[in-house]
């Protein structure tokens, strides 16, 4: 049996596939009748004619071998052993617990964009970018469009500071809210290399709170164009519309960080974490995605 | 061969190009103090209307359907420029002739513009692209073109040897029409004089002043007598006074009532920037600055003057652009979003829009290059992220000469080529290095009680995130650090990398005693 891929309509935007061999497929696609004679048939037969035609669609989904996306490094070896890298026109998540590494690999992926010669854009919920960890990293700071949320904007100018002392979970929905009119506005422009979205610094609670159409529309903005668009979180939000995603973890038990040095504080220096990877999930895979980890250390910077 | 481009009744033609609404509209121009003011321009349909020059304004007034309008100079100014771009969109010499003409010289246009009747026929459809129903007319010398331009209505095209026989027709006044431009009362003293005496002898059109005998013309009326004749008979022969001044892109436009909202004021803005970018276009420019004046009616915030030196009652904005573009409905929409985040503060009375013009920029795309934004779509989509989070909160990084934390600044980012190119050649060496353990910044920084044991943290407690609570189970430090000690903002602290274990996991921070304040701050989490 002889098959194609056949991309059905740009709206839909999925693959399906027809067999080349089926009489109903070939049918459908080099139409040996007038079309007068279609108008003359009775409704049941073109709807029987149909349903057989649709019988022999699959779902892209079903596909043996699907179409892969491009895979671009995401700058941790390690990672790109586990992942294969970080796929364009996709949302990849990576999420992990406060020091699990999150904002290490954001960094290395945007220094791995930046060394591609790739503008890259990070929407920051908490405004918590450290420049220094930035330029340690690697990043090239011209081509790195930084959006800090939580500015003095109009809108929020209009509340007093009464009420947004009373309500911190209101500044942490306004930031929200300024992150994703800010990625809707960036997935719209185009031409980034990489967008990430930071929302490590919101609430469990208020980040929970995205829908999954906005998430859905994300996926659909930043499908079929060169853009890696990342989100890094506390916890998985996106659902279904992530191709990729990846559980971070810090290996440091109490006993083991207790007992590790005995030198006198003054002595110790922090050289560095150790980071657990583990794809939870990837569309890439025609198979479920089995339980894949790996561990890699981060250097800090002064550790030299 | 030359061409002249005239402008008639340049005063209404001024008025109508920044408001093409009043079209179809009986319109006078007045000019003059109040209550002294008198009509000094009128169109077709106020002259039906039996308005006329030199009358009052007050009798204009009592026809209720014409429409009223003070002489702006300004306006007749950007008019003025208009119709030397559009001259200069088709030669460079161009002879500003007087305020309602222009006159160019033609040699060598042929090859890129066709025979004279196309060019004359482009010169006039670009001439109405800018606003200007204009008479345009060919000949072999400036003056006759002139004449012709003033004389005939629509194209003109003299063919050489045939001036005489083509102007012929024209009324003798022509002669004497000085264009827009006033005329000292000498002058008009002499010019009355000269036609009185044209009137007597029934000299009343070209063919007549051209048959005259040289002689006794030059006995009776002199020198002038005789150049006059000249030009009648299109034999006048000068070269062109080119102009050089530089190019100044401006549009105006005064209302009749202040304007308070900003929605009529982008209406009026979308049509101030299709004028400028429509002779931009003519000269093959692009702009990088955009001006905006508005005159407002009242001013009651004197911090509301948002540049040096501009009146009390202005309020002045400036976009400036990372790139040469031409696009107007961009420029209006990043007028709409500075506005809106700018507001003027007062009904505008008068808008006044300046363009800076710039070479377009020459950059070409390669099949391997990366992808990079459009720059005109992520100007637009930074005016619309900065109205959402802050101008302060949008661009990119720029770290500063200092240890101090946070020594950075935000700048305008601006995909550059050149500077990426640089760049990657100096980062390919450190592609395959170790990821650098990153720092997540809180800002501002949390307070934090902590319990000493030893002179090093035991214990930390925050109110403000309740996760960053517990027992300290390895610690680092201290890093003292100061700066700044010879400024006000002095800084002098104590730095202290930590692990706190929590409910589930153990964490890292970096603790912060600041020495002057005496308090405790968690700065951030290595994650």
């Amino acid at each position: 049996m002889s098959t194609a891929v056949i991309s059905t309509s740009a709206a839909q935007g999925r693959f399906f596939i027809f067999d080349d061999e089926s009489d109903a497929g070939s049918h459908a696609f080099h139409d040996p009748e007038p079309a007068s004679s279609y108008i003359r048939r009775p409704q049941s037969a073109i709807e029987n004619q149909q349903s057989k035609i649709l019988s022999t669609v699959t779902p892209a989904s079903r596909l043996s071998v699907r179409p892969a996306p491009e895979m671009v490094s995401s700058g941790i070896a390690a990672i790109d052993t586990l992942t294969g890298g970080l796929p364009r026109g996709c949302l990849s998540e990576i999420f992990g617990p406060a020091s699990s590494g999150g904002m290490t690999l954001l960094l290395a992926a945007l220094a791995a964009a930046t060394r591609r010669g790739e503008f890259c854009a990070i929407v920051d919920a908490g405004d918590a970018l450290d420049p220094q960890s930035v330029v340690a990293a690697g990043v090239n700071l011209h081509q790195l469009l930084w959006v800090r949320c939580g500015g003095h904007s109009p809108q929020k100018n209009k509340i007093t500071d009464h009420e947004i002392i009373k309500s911190e979970s209101f500044l942490a929905e306004h930031n929200l809210e300024q992150l994703l009119r800010a990625a809707d506005l960036l997935l719209e422009s185009k031409g980034f290399g990489l967008i990430a979205l930071d929302l490590c610094d919101l609430p469990p609670q208020t980040a929970r709170r995205i829908p999954l159409a906005t998430w859905f529309r994300f996926r659909r903005a930043v499908e079929h164009t060169p853009t890696v668009l990342l989100a890094i979180e506390r916890q998985a939000i996106a659902g279904s519309c992530s191709s990729l995603r990846i559980k971070l973890g810090g290996n440091r038990e109490k006993e083991q960080l207790a007992n590790c040095e005995t030198k006198p504080t003054h002595a110790r220096l922090l050289t560095g974490l150790e980071i657990s990877a583990e794809v939870v999930r990837s569309r890439m895979e025609r198979k479920p995605v089995r339980t894949a980890e790996i561990t890699f250390t981060s250097k800090t910077a002064w550790a030299g | 061969m030359f061409a002249s481009i005239f402008v008639p009744n340049f005063s209404v033609a001024a008025v109508l190009r920044a408001e093409p609404e009043l079209l179809d509209r009986a319109l006078g121009i007045f000019e003059g103090k109040p209550p002294l003011e008198k009509i000094v321009a009128v169109n077709e349909g106020a002259k039906r209307m039996g308005i006329e020059i030199a009358m009052t304004k007050a009798q204009a007034e009592l026809c209720s359907e014409v429409v009223l309008r003070a002489r702006s100079p300004r306006q007749e100014s950007t008019a003025h420029a208009a119709l030397l771009d559009c001259a200069q969109s088709f030669s460079p010499w161009v002879e500003d002739a007087a305020g309602d003409t222009a006159i160019l010289d033609l040699a060598g246009m042929e090859s890129l513009f066709g025979a004279p009747r196309e060019m004359a026929e482009a010169i006039s459809n670009r001439a109405a692209d800018l606003g200007l129903e204009t008479n345009v007319a060919v000949a072999s010398n400036p003056d006759a073109a002139m004449l012709a331009a003033r004389g005939f209505s629509d194209v003109t095209i003299i063919p050489s040897g045939k001036e005489t026989e083509q102007l012929g027709s024209l009324p003798i006044a022509v002669l004497f029409a000085k264009g827009h431009e006033e005329e000292k009362d000498e002058a008009q003293k002499r010019t009355g004089e000269i036609l009185a005496t044209f009137e007597r002898w029934g000299v009343r059109d070209f063919h007549a002043l051209a048959a005259l005998p040289p002689v006794a013309l030059s006995e009776r009326l002199g020198q002038e007598g005789l150049r006059l004749q000249r030009l009648a008979r299109g034999a006048a022969s000068r070269t062109l006074v080119p102009r050089e001044e530089p190019p100044i892109f401006e549009e105006t436009i005064e209302v009749e009532f202040p304007i308070v909202l900003l929605e009529p004021l982008a209406f009026l803005l979308n049509r101030l920037l299709d004028l400028i970018c429509a002779r931009l276009t003519t000269r093959a420019f692009y702009t990088q600055e955009l001006r905006l004046t508005l005159d407002l009616e009242s001013f009651s915030l004197s911090n509301r003057q948002s540049e040096i030196g501009c009146r009390p009652n202005q309020f002045q904005r400036t976009l400036r652009l990372p790139l040469p573009m031409l696009d107007p409905k961009l420029f209006l929409e990043l007028l709409q979003l500075d506005l809106n985040a700018h507001p003027p503060g007062a009904p505008i009375k008068k808008i006044h829009l300046i363009a800076e013009p710039a070479r377009p920029r020459s950059a070409q795309g390669g099949l391997f290059l990366p992808p990079s934004p459009e720059p005109e779509k992520l100007e637009l989509t930074l005016a619309r992220i900065a109205g959402l989070v802050g101008e302060s909160h949008v661009g990119s990084m720029e770290l500063l000469d200092t240890h101090r934390t946070d020594g950075f600044r935000m700048r305008r980012f601006i995909p550059n080529a050149a500077r990426l190119s640089q760049k990657q050649q100096h980062s390919d060496a450190e592609e395959n290095e170790c990821a650098v353990a990153a720092l997540r910044i809180f800002r501002p920084a949390l307070r934090a009680k902590v319990t000493l044991e030893n002179g090093g943290p035991a214990y930390v407690a925050c109110t403000k995130k309740k996760e960053v609570h517990g027992a300290v189970v390895w610690k680092a430090g201290p890093w003292r650090s100061s700066g700044d000690w010879w400024e006000r903002e002095a800084w002098s602290r104590d730095e202290w990398d930590i692990a706190l274990q929590n409910k589930t996991d153990v964490a890292l921070y970096r603790l912060v005693h600041d020495l002057l304040s005496g308090g405790w701050f968690i700065e951030g989490t290595y994650d």
